[in-house]
């Protein structure tokens, strides 16, 4: 048995068991891979780099490309400096992309590495660029990374270079699939509005196979636009927690008003964010999406019974709990635990944002549940045994729980380590929501067939 | 006219490591050294090297002491089979903060393991020094130390801060940890067995898909009693009866050479190499063990064993052999060993290896690389994509076995894969192992998909060229 968790819930202050997070490093290297010809590199030791990648490989099933400083002991003592200096001539030397994209670690943000300082000491090409983020580990989570490699690129590339601000939209997606990217950008361009998305993995960790290898596939935001991005009218920040620090930075450095909206997951994400775009750009919502949206209310309301009253347990990353919670709340479920890693606020921002959020959208519909940020799936578990669940949504970790309490499972989030396809197949936009109706009702009813009788086993559901 | 296009041939460090069989002489390779920063290296750290050789011991409490990506990628990884506790597959860390950073994370730590002790009844916990850990100086030792003396159970630090060395460095620290744990009260000295029954620590095998009970069963059948692996469904009990073994049997060297070492200084426990990769290095290791242990009876059995076993795969491996004559294999694994190996098991069943490397090699495993490889056949140590792509590609490699990094790599270039670590599936080890693993290289080398990579829609799109407009 692979239960090991008790149900009694105890107090506890020395850390984590079974981590509904991990580390910043990581996220700024998905961020980095969403720049075209961009080689993220991880300043520290060879580790990081080494668990990043697999950890990516193992959600993406696609290479993924970084370098590292290799820190050593010597590194450790003096500084790695001259490590990442190497590392910068090496980088150019051999892989020869446009940008390289530094991120920290635990390891030379505690001994103190300026890297700003290195970088501008450090001899790079020409027309090359080398930005950087700091993402130590012990701070935030993955998200938190990925928000600050987003920030990077605001700082080192977005400019202000026209008089007027153009008629585009600057999109940041969040920590999503680049599926979910690809249609985030459908819905901008059925409406027929120019937009600049970074990053953008699309292309890149969703690449075709062709026979050969591309060490930066075809895919990635173009430097280019992402420097045009502080000429757009508007930045959208999709997610509070991994978009819209970003989006604030770029307001205040290049006058881009910034909107944070959720992530468009579910039929009223997706509405907030169409109904902002077409308020904005004054443009009409074409036929397509008021088809696709129809046909999504259309399939809610045909099997809205199998759904009414089920008991949810949520688990992932905060943008996109946010969602899901408001989209299972929109499906007549019940939302009873609802928890995430990451902790509930940005860094010195106010505390408890996230679970104000989610427990205002569940007071709303008149229902109480557990909600936790900077959690761990212990904790989930022991919830789960206290009060339990018909459904658990969330990334592959939940596996476990799914298994020593018999619940149907959705897998949803990152990391998917145990199924295929998900990368390319979107959550957000009404084709996605239209997607997760699909991937709920299965789990739930697959489960009522296994577990009818003879009698009860019906052909109709 | 000379433009200057970059390429790997640019940095000379790396043309060290590399060499063509037949050019060049064979004690030229570089290994066993540190990598150069900018490197897309396929290398971990000394905290990847401990955690894998410890984590199979089922019933620890495997404490990782640092921020939460080093727990949280190493969470379930390994793929080590159980046939007790399954308290090994949790994930447990300190989670440090900022402040723990700044003030020290010793307080945090005997906490968690006060905690962790608590609700789990273990009598053993490994705590894992992580890089911070190591530059903040947190004492391990004494905070073990303290709460062993509270708790009444072992709680052993490891040594394995991310930058001290390499992967191998984190064996060695991971061997340190499991000498502590053997070690009886008293002076260490050869310890008298009673049972008049052989029996043998197994050191190297992880049972991953369940291998090392397949080996422990064909010892068995030869009248040999595994007393406990290292470190594969090991749990505190049965690794504290290590020093009673008569004979240590090792087949992963690389990360155990120095364990064994070891216990032959301090327990007087002779060691020998084994392989059960394959059908002859399963038949020479099953027959050098008889051997050693000097019993007729013994090596009858062994005999025969081996003459029923093979009989029963045989014409598996020889359907398979048929199918794949004459394909071309390319092996970029962990370890020295596994890789000398592989190159006898392909011989098995057709199929050349012209390409061949390793993550952390040592310099003799190089040397008999170099030996037994054919002619032309590329020999790299620390390799990166663009390497692993360039000799596959100049060499028509069909295969590539490796990691959890390399899979997609080779799926791109349209050449099939085999996973030799941790996400194996199947048990590649002993007989059954050598059947399984003719199969994954049929199944995949032969698969159909590899029909549509080919000829990209029998010629319908124009291959990539009107790919991605610009905006």
């Amino acid at each position: 048995m692979l239960d090991c968790t008790p149900k009694e819930l105890i107090e506890r202050t020395g850390g984590m068991i079974n981590p509904a997070k991990t580390c910043q490093p990581i996220g700024a290297m998905y961020a980095a891979l969403g720049i075209h010809n961009c080689m993220p590199h991880s300043h520290g030791s060879q580790g990081c780099c080494a668990y990043h990648r697999s950890h990516l490989t193992r959600h993406f099933r696609e290479p993924v490309m970084a370098t590292t400083s290799s820190f050593t002991e010597g590194a450790s003592v003096f500084g790695g400096g001259g490590n990442l200096k190497t590392a910068i001539k090496n980088v150019f030397a051999i892989y020869n992309p446009d940008v390289m994209a530094v991120h920290t670690t635990c390891l030379s943000e505690t001994i103190g590495d300026d890297v700003p300082t290195i970088i501008k000491s450090a001899e790079v090409p020409e027309g090359k660029l080398v930005i950087h983020a700091n993402t130590p580990s012990y701070q935030g989570s993955h998200i938190t990374g990925f928000s600050n490699m987003v920030k990077g690129m605001v700082t080192y590339l977005a400019r202000a270079t026209a008089e007027d601000k153009k008629e585009q939209v600057n999109i940041i997606p969040g920590f999503v699939n680049p599926g979910d990217m690809r249609e985030i950008k459908r819905l901008a361009d059925s409406m027929g509005i120019k937009f600049i998305m970074f990053p953008d993995t699309s292309g890149v960790l969703d690449s075709p196979m062709t026979g050969k290898f591309h060490m930066f596939p075809a895919g990635g935001a173009r430097v280019d636009d992402i420097r045009d991005a502080g000429n757009s009218k508007l930045t959208l920040a999709l997610g509070y927690y991994a978009s819209s620090d970003a989006a604030h930075l770029l307001e205040r450095n290049c006058q881009v008003p910034a909107v944070t909206l959720k992530t468009p997951i579910g039929i009223k994400a997706t509405d907030e964010l169409l109904m902002l775009l077409r308020g904005k750009f004054v443009r009409e919502i074409p036929y397509e999406l008021e088809e696709e949206r129809g046909q999504l209310v259309d399939v809610m309301t045909d099997c809205h019974h199998h759904f009414y009253g089920k008991k949810v347990a949520i688990f992932g990353d905060p943008d996109i709990i946010i969602g899901l919670t408001e989209f299972v709340l929109s499906l007549g479920m019940r939302p009873v635990h609802v928890l995430t890693g990451t902790p509930g606020a940005t860094l010195g921002g106010p505390k408890g944002i996230l679970e104000k959020e989610i427990k205002a959208m569940l007071a709303a519909s008149g229902l109480e549940g557990r909600v936790k940020a900077a959690g761990d799936l212990f904790e989930l578990h022991q919830w789960i045994k206290n009060e339990p669940v018909d459904l658990l949504m969330g990334n592959t970790y939940g596996k476990y729980i799914a298994r020593a309490e018999d619940i149907p499972f959705v897998r949803v989030g990152f990391p998917v380590m145990d199924r295929s396809t998900h990368p390319y197949m979107p959550i957000v936009g009404y084709r996605g929501a239209l997607r997760l109706v699909e991937m709920i009702s299965s789990a739930l009813l697959d489960r009522q067939d296994r577990d009818a009788a003879d009698e009860d086993l019906e052909l109709v559901m | 006219m000379s433009t200057a296009v970059p390429n790997e041939n640019l940095i000379t460090e790396r043309q060290l490591s590399i060499l063509v069989k037949g050019r060049q002489r064979k004690n030229q390779l570089k290994c066993d050294a540190e990598s150069i920063a900018g490197c897309v290296s396929q290398r971990a750290c000394v905290y990847c090297g401990a955690r894998v050789v410890l984590n199979p011991v089922t019933d620890a409490i495997h404490l990782v002491h640092g921020p939460i990506g080093c727990a949280s990628y190493t969470w379930d990884i390994r793929g080590s089979l159980s046939s007790g506790s399954e308290l090994y597959r949790n994930s447990f860390s300190t989670d440090l903060k900022e402040n723990d950073v700044i003030f020290g994370g010793e307080k945090k730590l005997a906490r968690a393991i006060d905690e962790l002790v608590e609700k789990y009844p273990a009598e053993l916990v490994f705590v894992y020094s992580t890089c911070v850990v190591g530059v903040i100086g947190d004492d391990l030792e004494a905070v073990c130390r303290a709460a062993s003396q509270k708790h009444g159970i072992k709680i052993i630090p490891v040594q394995s801060s991310g930058f001290i060395g390499n992967k191998s460095a984190g064996y060695r620290a991971a061997c340190d940890a499991l000498l502590r744990l053997i070690e009886p009260a008293g002076e260490p000295r050869p310890v008298k067995r009673l049972n008049p029954v052989p029996s043998v620590n197994y050191l190297g095998d992880f049972n991953l898909a369940g291998e090392a009970w397949i080996i422990g069963d064909y010892l068995k059948q030869i009248g040999v009693e595994v007393n406990v692996v290292f470190t594969g469904d090991s749990n505190y009990r049965d690794l504290k009866k290590a020093p009673q073994a008569t004979l240590n049997i090792m087949q992963c060297a690389g990360s155990m050479a120095y364990l064994a070492r070891r216990m032959e200084e301090l327990y007087g426990i002779p060691s020998m190499q084994v392989s059960f990769l394959g059908l002859d290095d399963t038949a020479a290791s099953l027959r050098n063990i008889a051997s050693f242990l000097n019993d007729p009876e013994m090596k009858r059995r062994v005999e025969e064993l081996i003459r029923r076993e093979t009989a029963a795969v045989k014409p598996q491996i020889e359907h398979y052999r048929s199918k794949l004559l004459g394909k071309k294999a390319a092996v970029y694994v962990g370890g020295g060993f596994k890789a000398i190996s592989l190159i006898k098991q392909f011989r098995e069943i057709g199929i050349d290896v012209v390409m061949v490397g390793t993550q952390t090699g040592r310099e003799e495993e190089y040397q008999t690389l170099h030996d037994i490889s054919d002619d032309g056949t590329v020999i790299l140590d620390d390799a990166n994509p663009s390497e692993l792509e360039r000799f596959m590609t100049e060499k028509g490699a069909h295969l590539l076995v490796g990691g959890v990094k390399e899979r997609p790599l080779a799926y791109k270039l349209g050449v099939a894969f085999i996973d030799h670590n941790h996400d194996r599936k199947h048990p590649l080890s002993g007989y059954v192992g050598a059947v399984n693993f003719a199969r994954e290289v049929y199944s995949t080398v032969c698969s159909p998909v590899w029909k549509y990579t080919r000829e990209i829609g029998g010629g319908l799109f124009a291959a990539g060229k009107n790919a991605l407009p610009e905006r």
